[in-house]
């Protein structure tokens, strides 16, 4: 009797150190599976020339990266222009004005926005925010646009991440304990001043974090910017032209990517970028935060 | 009765909810004396004291009836500036609370919040009111460091210097030693005893011998009523009511 | 005083005011998604596949995208439980939470969770070139569990990690090992989670394109086959939104009402087990 339930858990303690030795590893396999694949494109074009170049013209050979590099940094820092105000300011409303109530209310929404698939965001973009783009908003500012543009991207994204921010920040201002707001305001403080110069100062870290958290998923954000981007491969002059990110480049020509040589290996070095880069910040953004959280003491 | 009060307070009922807190409390608290308000555990001291500076108006679901005046206004009334409220008060906690700046921007958050901008008068208020606090000796080397970096008996010390620098006239303590070791509890109680002179203090304590110690006047609630009040010495040589006489015997805690 | 009050005031009005703005979005957002989807829907369009011509048919319904996303999210949900709840288990009783290993695979997870889907749809798309697999359910099915276990881990660990001790310490000083203590004790405690998790990793994994576009393949015929290509429904509203027929585009709005209204009843359902699991944390 004492056996059998030895082996057992031999065995399922084996199972289980497996599967858990596999997903330490599985990172390192997909940094190693793309960088595989981009390598064709690699040994041909320095990496410079890939990188910088400004010209995609993947029939006549030509793979350069900079307009879509640049694209994605314009919508990604729109959307987060957009959000981080907006998610601020009712975050600080949900935590310290509203009741607990209102609060609870709140969660299903929040948590509803944060399950909506990208494509639906997209279906919504493209019938709400590109025509109001094109009739309203371009042309206040003097400017001609199809609605197509970086603006849409960065409306429909900025939509995408309040959830993730919002959700963190009133959190962690959840947790800045009563006797502080009590001492602040037994002093004399207002709401207002308390939030001010004391909450906001001890939730700080975990603001940063949940802003640097929807920044990272703005800049991964697929389909939704495909839809409303507009996807022309050049760098956008202004927020009401066309811009092309590399997430809706990898994505969007997945037909003809077998058909030209080394437009396959063009797109996985794509994805490989796109994951070095998220994989950087991600770090960056860890340290950046730790460093945060040692000097607010 | 004989003094002047500071504060009065008439058919105070304090409701959490459904929950009956405070039931229709009247007094009169002494103006510049300690008075001390006693009682065992969940009677309603604390929603007491912090309804001198409307900190329970941060309850959900809380409901204040009656009237606490001080100096002629009612400070329940809607229309009072909490605010203003607030700054006439200085709460000393059971726990120290510094808050997340330097020992030097504590003390100077009251005044700068209240619109004192100039660098020199800043200086000048830090420095006097950690003297009075006692604490200027300790931390006038390291002023810009963080307050949380001091013991608790110095962060207890450090928040009365930040209470009072906002030149309260009354002073209310919720029990503020129970979280110091002796020799802190004895400076702060010490200093109670040098400020009354200045100020209104009213202390909340389980301690019954730290009452006998601080106490000019005394209060004694028991579950939200107040059983009875009256000068220390009456109170704790001659109760009038048999509940009292039990608690301060200590049969009741 | 004066000027405090009107500073408060102001971002008062503010705060409302962007509080607003957020919830708006989303009502905005559902009120289209039914305004377009309602009318589309009807009885064939949920018992039809498309019929005629390559994605342009102007007849039939959707119903390739809604077996096909149903067999996506189900297979690589439990692909992705089969990994994830030893992971998980493991961690939290075999292993101390200071243990490098399980602060490795903990931060391993974390990272692998802020990855974008489309990496995951490039290195599924890689991994099918490796073996030879055609754009299939199965390299679907591969493709999304990558992409939710981390999803799915993160939720589960969460609610492990607030078992009490004393719980496990019980069940060892009676004598269990410490997979009868994984399997009887911790992941019982912890089971609304370990649903919630499920639920919400499968929500995920229905709605997500980016991981699909490469590796599933879309096709306009029912189809259970693991080595063929199968239809979802995010790429059903993608591609049949972006043609110039009504009666296709139609199809593309009922896709986004199927779909919405199955990730509310997630949403919902796992919200109701989040409330039921934490009546049952001993505090």
């Amino acid at each position: 009797m004492d056996l059998k339930r030895t082996i057992r858990e031999k065995i399922a303690t084996s199972i289980m150190l497996v599967f858990t030795g596999l997903s330490c590893v599985l990172l390192f396999v997909m940094i190693f599976a793309l960088y595989f694949r981009s390598r064709p494109i690699l040994f041909i074009k320095p990496i410079q020339d890939l990188l910088f170049g400004t010209v995609w013209a993947p029939s006549r050979g030509e793979f350069g990266f900079f307009p879509f590099i640049i694209g994605t940094l314009w919508v990604t820092l729109v959307s987060v222009a957009i959000a981080v105000p907006l998610c601020l300011l009712s975050s600080i409303y949900l935590s310290e004005y509203a009741g607990a109530r209102i609060r609870e209310w709140t969660k299903t929404p929040i948590d509803l926005l944060a399950g909506l698939p990208s494509v639906v965001y997209g279906v919504w973009g493209l019938l709400v925010v590109v025509p109001v783009i094109k009739d309203y908003i371009a042309p206040l500012f003097g400017s001609f646009s199809t609605g197509y543009c970086v603006l849409a991207a960065g409306i429909v994204l900025a939509i995408m991440i309040f959830p993730v921010i919002i959700h963190i920040s009133v959190e962690v201002m959840g947790y800045v304990p009563r006797e502080i707001r009590e001492a602040s305001l037994a002093l004399g403080a207002t709401r207002w001043q308390t939030v001010k110069y004391v909450i906001i100062r001890k939730a700080l870290p975990g603001i940063i974090a949940g802003f640097m958290l929807g920044l990272s998923r703005a800049f991964g954000e697929t389909m939704a910017v495909l839809m409303v981007a507009g996807n022309v491969p050049r760098i956008p002059k202004s927020v009401f032209q066309p811009v092309y990110t590399l997430p809706a480049l990898i994505a969007n020509n997945y037909g003809e990517m077998l058909s030209i040589p080394l437009y396959d290996s063009a797109l996985l070095l794509a994805s490989f970028i796109l994951l070095l880069v998220v994989l950087i910040f991600n770090i960056i953004s860890r340290l950046f935060l730790s460093r945060i959280e040692r000097s607010i003491r | 009765m004989g003094f002047k009060s500071h504060i009065q307070v008439r058919n105070l009922n304090v409701y959490y909810g459904k929950n009956h807190v405070l039931k229709n409390i009247t007094v009169d608290i002494p103006d510049k004396k300690i008075t001390v308000i006693i009682g065992p555990s969940g009677c309603g001291k604390t929603t007491l004291l912090k309804s001198f500076n409307r900190l329970i108006d941060l309850v959900d679901g809380v409901n204040a009836t009656g009237e606490i005046l001080v100096d002629g206004v009612n400070i329940l009334d809607p229309k009072t500036e909490v605010v203003d409220v607030r700054k006439k008060m200085g709460l000393l906690s059971q726990k120290p609370y510094p808050l997340p700046m330097s020992i030097y921007d504590n003390i100077a958050y009251g005044p700068r919040i209240h619109g004192m901008r100039n660098k020199k008068d800043l200086d000048k208020i830090v420095e006097h009111y950690l003297r009075e606090a006692s604490l200027w000796e300790e931390v006038k080397e390291r002023l810009n460091e963080p307050a949380s970096g001091l013991s608790v008996g110095q962060q207890q010390r450090l928040c009365l210097a930040r209470g009072l620098a906002v030149e309260p006239e009354i002073i209310l303590g919720d029990e503020p030693t129970s979280a110091l070791d002796p020799a802190s509890s004895q400076r702060i109680e010490q200093k109670f005893l040098e400020l009354k002179n200045r100020y209104t203090i009213v202390v909340v304590t389980h301690i019954l011998r730290q009452a006998k110690r601080l106490a000019d006047y005394i209060l004694f609630l028991y579950m939200g009523e107040l059983i009875e009040h009256g000068p220390a010495q009456e109170i704790f040589e001659n109760p009038n009511q048999e509940l009292t006489r039990e608690y301060i015997r200590g049969i009741i805690s | 005083m004066d000027f405090r009050k009107i500073e408060e005031n102001f971002f008062k009005v503010l705060m409302i005011f962007s509080t607003l703005i957020i919830f708006a979005s989303l009502f905005w957002i559902l009120i289209i998604v039914a305004i377009k989807g309602i009318p589309a829907m009807n009885l064939a369009m949920i018992t039809q596949a498309p019929k005629g011509g390559f994605y342009l048919g102007k007849e039939g319904g959707i119903l390739n995208a809604i077996i096909g996303s149903l067999l996506v999210a189900s297979g690589s949900t439990v692909l992705a439980l089969i990994l994830s709840l030893p992971i998980v288990l493991y961690i939290n009783v075999y292993l101390t939470k200071k243990s490098r290993l399980a602060m490795f695979t903990r931060f391993s997870l974390d990272v692998l969770w802020g990855i974008p889907s489309i990496v995951y749809g490039a290195f599924g798309f890689s991994i099918m070139l490796f073996f030879g697999l055609r754009a299939s359910l199965l390299g679907g099915i591969i493709t999304v569990a990558l992409l939710i276990i981390p999803i799915m881990s993160r939720a589960m660990d969460e609610v492990m990690q607030m078992v009490p001790i004393e719980l496990i310490s019980a069940s060892y000083s009676l004598g269990a090992n410490r997979l009868e203590t994984a399997l009887k004790v911790v992941a019982r405690q912890a089971l609304p989670g370990v649903l919630t998790a499920v639920l919400i990793a499968f929500g995920r994994g229905i709605g997500d394109a980016a991981s699909v576009i490469f590796t599933a393949g879309y096709t306009d015929s029912v189809s259970f086959s693991l080595f063929r290509p199968v239809a979802t429904l995010p790429l059903a509203i993608f591609y049949q939104l972006g043609t110039p027929f009504p009666e296709v585009q139609a199809r593309a709005h009922a896709s986004s009402l199927i779909l919405t209204i199955i990730i509310m009843l997630i949403s919902i359902a796992s919200r109701y087990l989040t409330k039921k699991f934490k009546s049952f944390v001993v505090k």
